[in-house]
């Protein structure tokens, strides 16, 4: 059926249409709104709960949740010190999602521009980029950035650093394929026919047409970073109290699970729901962006007869 | 040229393992005096020197690394400081415990992914696909320790039906391949799902349609085997990944295969287990790669290497 | 062979609507007709006409978008398909009712053998199967005209060339000798001297078995070429229905007058052709050549693949040369080295008294104002991400002494107006104009260096054709009142007679023709020449007057 074309193509810049696209599907609206809280609770958390999360409380000691008893804080129970559970996720939230976004961040950036440079050229650098990207991919991740944690000690820099390097591939091998794909498109033939130089090609042509790819990859990646992190941390190699992140909240509780379970399980339970909402959106968002699938979020009206 | 290309492979993959081997040959020995870990606290300078002297600690750096490549080329991968026998073979007889674990829970989690994601695909939108790409998505992005902790919470410590480590019965084998195979699982249930859907949406599958054949031998015949490339794909990426989840699961459960042998080295500082440990893990990388483009050639005839 | 008898298939009343967001969309809108055996009847429409979706849903081929079919009825030979199971639907198709499609590559499963998927025929209405339905799979790959037939059955689709792939399409639609055979769009994707082919082995097959065709179709020439009825539908009606002979000879509705009135024709050249041409050589390619190194085996010496070779022309200022060749003939690959996309292994080609090929830096920079190109694909051609406006004054940014920037917005709405579109224009992207005024933006960019010589690629050749001339005509008017240079680069034999001063045949990477356009249409010399005239169909009716008629 060659002339079967999608009867309306809306931009997919339309903001509004994104959010009517969003309402019809309640599990991805549900994430959505999830992830906002979760933002809310980074950006003003440590101002509301900061000194309750550090607070320690003797007759709080190891105390069971969903009592209220304590203040809402408690409800979730309080950890071996006292200190309300609830009040240190919000905390723990915003470390684990700072480090986590400046990782996905720097991978995007430097491994999105090491690949659209070892796609365009075909200069050495262009083999060495790609070597790189297969030296990392092979190996891993999780053991590499035990060895170079280990060694240079669990900072949070360190820890950005390490995380970025580990899923740094994907960007190389995404944009390079985008590029490799995207140069061989008649607007780039065109715009060299007419003189244009190689930088301006990649900035003005290339670049701003590999970027939703990229920042599609970093959205799942998110996820896979923050799993990654809480991995580290809790074989004790995240960043060292007193700062702490979720992970590092599970290996605290881990000794405790016969008599305290709720120590490890909350902080387990709220990586699984970030992680879960990330993956719930970024499916839908793929669904959107297929015009074989979208048809699925609309409203379809039958004519009347 | 098929020998050709696995000679290309074996290249890049030689020149990806000696680098690694390089990195992790000055970061661990950048950071840390292993004898001050060996020797008791009160041991003499004297003794200090001699154990250094004994393992050429008290060379130049540069030194100890020509020795060490000099070693490798001639199948010598140094001795173990802690076990005091070759380190080649505390890795090899670690690797075959991780190799079981990993073997059954990749087979489960293909095997299980196919048929799950092929029948959300045949009717996608139905209770059946909702469902599966809930758990699925959730398979993806629940973290793997956490899990791990609560299973044990609640089958091993609460309903003591299951061992809460160790190796023995098969009861042993349950925990840690559930807790290994979430994660590819899922992931490979949202691929053959997508590429299921996106092969029945194919013009190839309409010439079926044409011909009268029945829709079960559609989906089966021409969606589901079209859809196998990408699934192998992944699933080369998914091994390299798995052995993340390895240390993890080896680490909680006692599993004495090689992630938790690779996380005991590193703590204890035993550089020639972990160089085997990488050497290993990384030949056995390159095979499943291998093994799976020569797959490929068989899946898809118009791939010639 | 004209129809007898009563039809077999009859639909009334159609109309199918498309779901998406909001009101559902019409794509066929109350179509009626029906086809007898061994008639040909033809759905003759531009893209979007609906004419893919109406003969879709006899086959129950429509899926996605959701389709939806408001009314309608199909009679198919005593049964009401709309009352068919799934089973009885299936029962029929591939049976009884077959169907082909345009793009057999897409359409035939990339990992099994052809012998396999033509067998599945068999198999799904168990008529035979194992060795009997071997032999059955050779016997038709035979018939359809695929050579050594016995070993080819266990190659893959990717093996074969596009015009054998539609013959085993074809062969697996045949299988069961069904009483109709649905034809979409079976030559639209192939060169014209194998579209011949096809067509006279549809029709060959057809005077064996005595089917029904439905055949559908943008190009008028292949519909008058196979169609004893005719059907033009547009925007989803049927705006006229006949005799095919009636309806090409004395078009009723508008719509269709348009249609035929783009053909090419044979009489006149419309353009009066500017008296003064100047006779000073713009631009003159002494033995160009272009060789690939193909991969060699292991014992096999390497081989060489020579895409251009030793090709010679010349253009003068204010001509038009047309180059003319089908697929594979090395066209493209000179309007790329040309532009300096491509580096050519040897030759010359001067322009303005300096060898392009040797041009570097600076005067590289000059040369690319005086020499543009347009491209084939209008969708490709143009950044999705930027407007009109940047598209056009993008040759302003890279060469700065053009223009200056204050002066870019009048310019862009100068040359937006001297292409036919409007000011306000600027302001969109690509995406929102048609193909045509796509390609009428990739003109008025071509045309802001103010350049000599414009490098057409296929220009025309993803257009429906009333647009085709359309832009074909504006090239002609610019061309007068610009002064400007064409290389028209095409396929299309026909539509370069209008417009070209001299045409340059192409085959295989070598010029086997060189002529003035009427002088090459009126005694082509070369057989391929020969070749690719003829292989523009011949109208139905006319054939069966000049053929000998089986009693």
């Amino acid at each position: 059926m060659t002339d079967l074309t999608l009867p309306s193509r809306k931009s997919p810049g339309n903001l509004r249409q994104l959010a009517i696209y969003l309402s019809r599907d309640k599990l991805a609206l549900v994430a959505a709104l999830f992830l906002a809280l979760l933002l809310l609770c980074v950006l003003l958390g440590p101002l509301l709960v900061g000194e309750q999360a550090a607070k320690l409380g003797l007759r709080q000691r190891n105390l069971p949740p969903f009592s209220v008893q304590q203040g809402w804080l408690y409800v979730l129970g309080a950890d071996t010190l006292g200190r309300p559970i609830l009040a240190r996720l919000i905390v723990g939230a915003q470390k684990t999602l700072t480090i986590a976004a400046a990782a996905v961040l720097c991978s995007m950036i430097v491994g999105g521009t090491l690949g659209l440079i070892a796609g365009y050229s075909e200069r050495w650098y262009s083999h060495v980029i790609q070597r790189l990207a297969d030296v990392i991919m092979s190996f891993p991740s999780l053991l590499l950035a035990l060895i170079v944690l280990y060694t240079l000690g669990p900072s949070m820099l360190n820890l950005i650093i390490v995380l970025a390097i580990t899923r740094m591939p994907i960007f190389i091998r995404t944009a390079r394929a985008e590029v490799l794909e995207l140069r061989e498109r008649m607007f780039v033939s065109a715009a060299r026919s007419m003189g244009a130089s190689s930088t301006r090609i990649l900035l003005r042509h290339i670049a701003p047409l590999a970027l939703p790819t990229l920042v599609t990859i970093a959205a799942i990646d998110f996820a896979t970073v923050i799993l990654t992190e809480s991995a580290l941390s809790f074989l004790g190699l995240g960043i060292q109290p007193p700062d702490f992140t979720w992970g590092a909240m599970v290996a605290n509780g881990r000794g405790y699970l016969a008599t305290a379970w709720w120590i490890a399980f909350w902080p387990g339970l709220a990586i699984l729901l970030t992680t879960l909402s990330l993956n719930i959106l970024s499916s839908w968002a793929r669904t959107v962006a297929d015009p074989q699938q979208r048809w699925r979020l609309q409203s379809l009206r039958k004519t009347a007869r | 040229m098929m020998l050709g290309y696995i000679g290309r492979r074996a290249y890049h993959s030689i020149l990806s393992v000696i680098g690694l081997l390089t990195l992790v040959f000055f970061l661990t020995r950048l950071t840390g005096d292993p004898s001050a870990l060996y020797l008791p606290l009160d041991s003499s300078v004297e003794a200090r020197e001699a154990f250094a002297r004994l393992n050429g600690l008290d060379q130049p750096l540069y030194v100890q690394f020509f020795q060490y490549l000099r070693d490798l080329l001639s199948f010598d991968f140094g001795e173990s400081l802690r076990q005091h026998r070759s380190a080649i073979d505390v890795a090899l007889e670690a690797f075959p415990q991780t190799l079981k674990l990993a073997v059954v829970a990749m087979t489960l989690s293909i095997l299980l992914a196919i048929l799950v994601g092929a029948l959300a695909a045949a009717r996608p939108g139905s209770l059946f696909d909702r469902i599966a790409g809930l758990v699925s998505l959730a398979g993806a992005s629940t973290p793997d320790f956490w899990i791990a902790i609560v299973g044990i919470l609640v089958f091993a410590v609460g309903l003591g039906l299951l061992p809460t480590s160790g190796t023995g019965s098969i009861l042993h084998w349950i925990m840690p391949v559930f807790v290994l195979m979430l994660r590819p699982f899922g992931l490979l249930v949202q691929v053959v799902r997508g590429t299921m859907i996106s092969a029945l949406a194919s013009p190839y599958i309409k010439t079926a349609h044409a011909k009268g054949m029945k829709r079960r031998k559609i989906i089966f015949g021409h969606a589901l085997r079209n859809s196998l490339l990408p699934v192998v794909t992944v699933a080369g990426d998914l091994t390299t990944g798995l052995i993340n989840g390895a240390v993890v699961v080896e680490t909680i459960f006692g599993w004495p295969g090689i992630g938790k042998l690779m996380i005991d080295s590193i703590i204890q500082r035993d550089f020639a287990v972990v160089q085997s440990t990488i050497l290993v893990t990384a030949i056995a990388i390159f095979i499943v790669n291998i093994a799976i483009d020569l797959l490929y050639v068989g899946l898809d005839p118009r791939i010639r290497y | 062979m004209m129809a007898a008898g009563k039809p077999i298939l009859t639909i009334d009343g159609l109309t199918v609507d498309f779901l998406s967001e909001g009101d559902p969309v019409r794509a066929v809108d109350d179509v009626s007709f029906n086809v007898c055996p061994g008639e040909t009847l033809v759905i003759l429409g531009e893209s979007g006409s609906g004419k893919s979706v109406s003969t879709g849903t006899v086959m129950g081929l429509i899926d996605c978008p959701p389709g939806d079919i408001v009314s309608g009825s199909f009679m198919f030979d005593g049964t009401d398909l709309t009352q068919l199971d799934e089973n009885g639907r299936r029962e029929l198709n591939g049976r009884r009712i077959a169907m082909i499609f345009q793009d057999p590559l897409a359409y035939l499963n990339p990992v099994y053998t052809v012998g396999r998927q033509i067998a599945e025929v068999f198999e799904s209405h168990e008529a035979g199967e194992g060795r009997a339905v071997r032999d059955k799979v050779i016997a038709l790959l035979e018939r359809v005209g695929i050579p050594e037939a016995e070993n080819r059955i266990d190659y893959y689709p990717h093996q074969f060339s596009g015009g054998q792939r539609q013959r085993v399409m074809i062969a697996m639609a045949i299988a069961l000798k069904p009483d109709i055979l649905i034809a979409d769009e079976p030559t639209t994707a192939l060169d014209v001297s194998v579209q011949a082919q096809i067509l006279d082995l549809l029709r060959d097959l057809q005077q064996e078995t005595g089917m029904a065709l439905i055949m559908i179709t943008h190009d008028l020439q292949v519909a008058a070429a196979m169609a004893d009825r005719i059907i033009v539908m547009n925007a989803g009606r049927i705006v006229e229905a006949g005799k095919a002979e009636d309806v090409f000879k004395r078009p009723e509705h508008a719509y269709t007058r348009r249609l035929i009135a783009a053909l090419p024709h044979e009489q006149s050249r419309d353009t009066p052709r500017p008296a003064g041409r100047q006779n000073e050589t713009l631009l003159r390619v002494e033995h160009l050549s272009k060789h690939y190194a193909l991969k060699s085996g292991l014992f096999s010496a390497k081989r060489e693949f020579r895409a251009v070779d030793d090709v010679s022309f010349a253009v003068q200022r204010g001509e038009t040369l047309g180059i003319v060749g089908e697929s594979g003939s090395g066209k493209s690959s000179i309007a790329r080295m040309l532009l300096r996309l491509n580096e050519p292994t040897s030759g010359r080609a001067i322009f303005a008294g300096e060898d392009i090929f040797t041009l570097e830096g600076a005067a590289l920079n000059r040369f690319r104002r005086r020499v543009q190109m347009v491209f084939q694909d209008p969708f490709g051609s143009m950044n999705p991400r930027m407007n009109v406006r940047s598209i056009i004054s993008e040759p302003w940014a890279i060469h700065r002494d053009i223009l200056p920037r204050p002066q870019w917005n009048d310019r862009v709405i100068e040359l937006l107006e001297l292409v036919g579109l409007k000011a306000e224009h600027a302001e969109r992207h690509p995406h929102q104009f048609s193909g045509g005024q796509r390609q009428r933006i990739a003109i008025a960019r071509a045309l802001a260096s103010e350049p000599e010589l414009i490098v057409c690629d296929e220009a025309v050749s993803a257009l429906d054709v009333s647009i085709q001339m359309q832009v074909i005509g504006l090239l002609a008017d610019l061309r007068q009142r610009l002064g400007l240079s064409y290389i028209f680069i095409t396929h299309d034999l026909p539509i370069v007679r209008q417009f070209a001063d001299r045409i340059l045949v192409m085959q295989q990477g070598k010029v086997v023709e060189e002529n003035q356009t009427e002088a090459l249409f009126a005694s082509p010399r070369h057989a391929y020449t020969r070749k690719l005239l003829q292989a523009v169909p011949q109208p139905k009716w006319q054939r069966e007057n000049t053929a000998v008629r089986p009693a």
